[in-house]
């Protein structure tokens, strides 16, 4: 699957001018501040916005070229759109919103729509209709919807903005499972930092109209720049881990990952099961020699491969830890007093692992 | 309880409004879709010609009946010759008057409702592979039925008490074009005809009640149909 896709357009005074290109499958996040186009940008794809100017290819098939004058309709293009609003038809029940887009894309097989169904959890909702359902039902069965109307892309639209931290919940695992087993690549419109760093494989930063920046997550959220449409707290680095081993006598769980093990307090998830965590800047320490009586579990042995002194009093430390990029935000006056500079060996203690609210214990939830 | 005339002055009265707003209704309904879904030059101007029948005086909107359908003027002769289709002084003629005069009613309730559909859900239809009829019929429409249906019933309930067109289009022809409001008009006209004159405003009081009760039952149960 490829997706590659330039346009111009104007509203009034806000000039659009995106372009970009997708090879890989899997989720790409279209991320950006409110108002920066990305949701134009998936209408455009979806063939719902029709932009003065631009040439959108899918898989070799160009579907939008306006010199040419090509332009497919939306109902011809087999993209899924699952809207803000869920945007179910309220006259019909759940299951006839979920056969509506399969009948007509011609899907016969029953095997299919049970599948998904299932995936998603929507037996005992299919005869409701979408008043009687709860925001995070109907965002299921607006997946359930635009999934079985077998697109060869999909479009999510801010699927959970409407929702509150439980009601994620209830969709965020639905996604991670799609993500992983289904071979739709996905454009995935937010912007959470969490919800991006969570979910997505490469990322498409749009902002005041144009591609700012696009590059795989892992990289892209342990990057400078970046930073400064993130927010600085949100600043660090996003790693895949897999869980290792679940400690019996102190409740810990190990995450191993490309450069070494990281212990947690216990996930519930399965030995081997993959995941991500994210660490802060701000939550790593740095010290030129191993400390031996400290309280922090984790200190891993890293090597500084630059270093980038910000406004005010702070410093980023670039750093890798095998194959993982970390970074560390400490003080100007720690980075001279250390001498700390690129290529030096070092040592990041690290503070806290942001690791997703569901994954831990219930006992653990409140605090 | 009822006499023969009655019986049938009210008979003629349902057959008569019926009619004439079932017929009017693909017309309100075009006309709604244009009105409320394309932006052309004259729009305004477009609307207020749809609604002249409402405003105009009835006896002026029976007279131009009269002079388009009449049987001896070119239309009305026509459908007279080729089609044995006769308007002027039938119960047809009746309705064709009731149910131009209470176009208007259906018609705004029709633009009303298709422009308060959330555009939104077309567009959904139309990534799920709909077409645009398509879209129409299984979106659109079904979301525009509660405001098909109060259009309807305001526009039944109006007809049943149309006077001025049909008496003028096509007289007052007891059995034939004589509804309950003529029937009225005719007792009146009658020494000692008050008593069945009251007779005969009761009966309409209680046909405007039981319209305007079966109105909302119907409002009801198409908005209950988005519901559960």
């Amino acid at each position: 699957m490829s997706i590659e896709a330039r346009y111009r357009h104007r509203f009034g005074a806000f000039a659009l001018d995106v372009s970009f290109r997708v090879e890989e499958p899997g989720i790409t996040a279209l991320f950006g501040p409110s108002g920066s186009g990305k949701t134009t940008t998936i209408n455009a794809l979806a063939g719902l916005f029709r932009p003065r100017e631009g040439r959108i290819v899918m898989n070799e098939r160009v579907v939008l070229d306006t010199q040419r004058g090509v332009f497919v309709p939306a109902r011809e293009r087999r993209v899924g759109y699952v809207f803000q609003d869920a945007r179910l038809f309220p006259h019909m029940s759940v299951l006839d919103n979920l056969r509506f887009g399969w009948r007509r894309m011609g899907r016969a097989d029953a095997a299919v729509f049970a599948n998904i169904v299932e995936l998603l959890g929507l037996e005992s909702l299919l005869a409701r209709k979408p008043a009687k359902l709860s925001g995070g039902e109907r965002g299921r069965v607006a997946l359930g919807r635009a999934l079985l109307a077998d697109p060869m892309l999909l479009l999510l639209d801010e699927p959970l903005a409407a929702l509150d931290a439980a009601r994620r919940e209830e969709i965020l695992p639905y996604l991670e499972r799609l993500r992983d087993q289904a071979q739709i690549p996905m454009f995935y419109v937010t912007h959470s930092v969490e919800e991006m760093s969570r979910l997505a494989n490469q990322v498409v930063v749009l902002n005041a109209g144009q591609v700012t920046r696009q590059g795989r997550v892992f990289e892209l959220l342990s990057d400078l720049e970046f930073s400064c449409l993130t927010g600085l707290a949100a600043y660090g680095a996003v790693i895949p881990v897999r869980v290792s081993e679940h400690r019996q006598n102190d409740g810990l769980t190990m995450l191993s990952f490309d450069g070494g093990e990281l212990a947690v307090p216990r996930v519930e998830r399965p030995i081997g099961a993959v995941m991500r965590v994210r660490i802060r800047a701000e939550d790593i320490l740095l010290a030129l020699e191993k400390p031996s009586a400290i309280s922090a579990n984790n200190v891993l042995p890293a090597t500084v491969t630059g270093v980038e002194v910000r406004d005010g009093a702070h410093a980023d430390v670039q750093l890798a830890c095998g194959g993982t990029r970390l970074v560390a935000r400490i003080t100007r006056f720690s980075l001279s007093r250390l001498q700390i500079a690129a290529t030096m060996p070092i040592f990041a203690i690290v503070k806290s692992v942001t690791i997703d609210a569901q994954l831990r214990p219930p006992a653990d939830r409140s605090s | 309880m009822l006499t023969a005339a009655e019986h049938q002055a009210l008979l003629l009265s349902l057959q008569v409004s019926l009619t004439g707003v079932f017929a009017a209704m693909p017309f309100a309904l075009l006309f709604g879709v244009v009105l409320a879904r394309w932006r052309f030059p004259g729009r305004a101007l477009a609307e207020g010609f749809l609604s002249l029948p409402l405003v105009l005086p009835p006896v002026v909107v029976g007279y131009l009946l009269l002079i388009t359908f009449g049987s001896h003027e070119p239309l009305g002769g026509w459908l007279l010759q080729h089609l044995g289709f006769r308007l002027a002084f039938t119960w047809k003629g009746a309705a064709l008057a009731a149910g131009l005069i209470t176009f208007p009613f259906q018609l705004r309730a029709i633009r009303l409702s298709l422009e308060g559909i959330d555009r939104g859900l077309v567009e959904a239809a139309e990534t799920l592979g709909a077409r645009p009829f398509d879209r129409f019929l299984n979106v659109t429409l079904p979301l525009a039925l509660p405001g098909i249906i109060s259009g309807a019933i305001t526009a039944f309930a109006a007809a049943l008490g149309e006077f001025g067109a049909i008496i003028t289009f096509v007289s007052n022809i007891p059995g034939e074009t004589q509804t309950l409001p003529l029937a009225i008009y005719s007792a009146l006209q009658q020494p000692g005809g008050e008593v069945e004159a009251a007779r005969l405003c009761g009966l309409s009081i209680l046909l405007a009640l039981a319209g305007i009760t079966l109105a909302q039952l119907a409002d009801r149960r198409a908005r209950a149909l988005l519901r559960t």
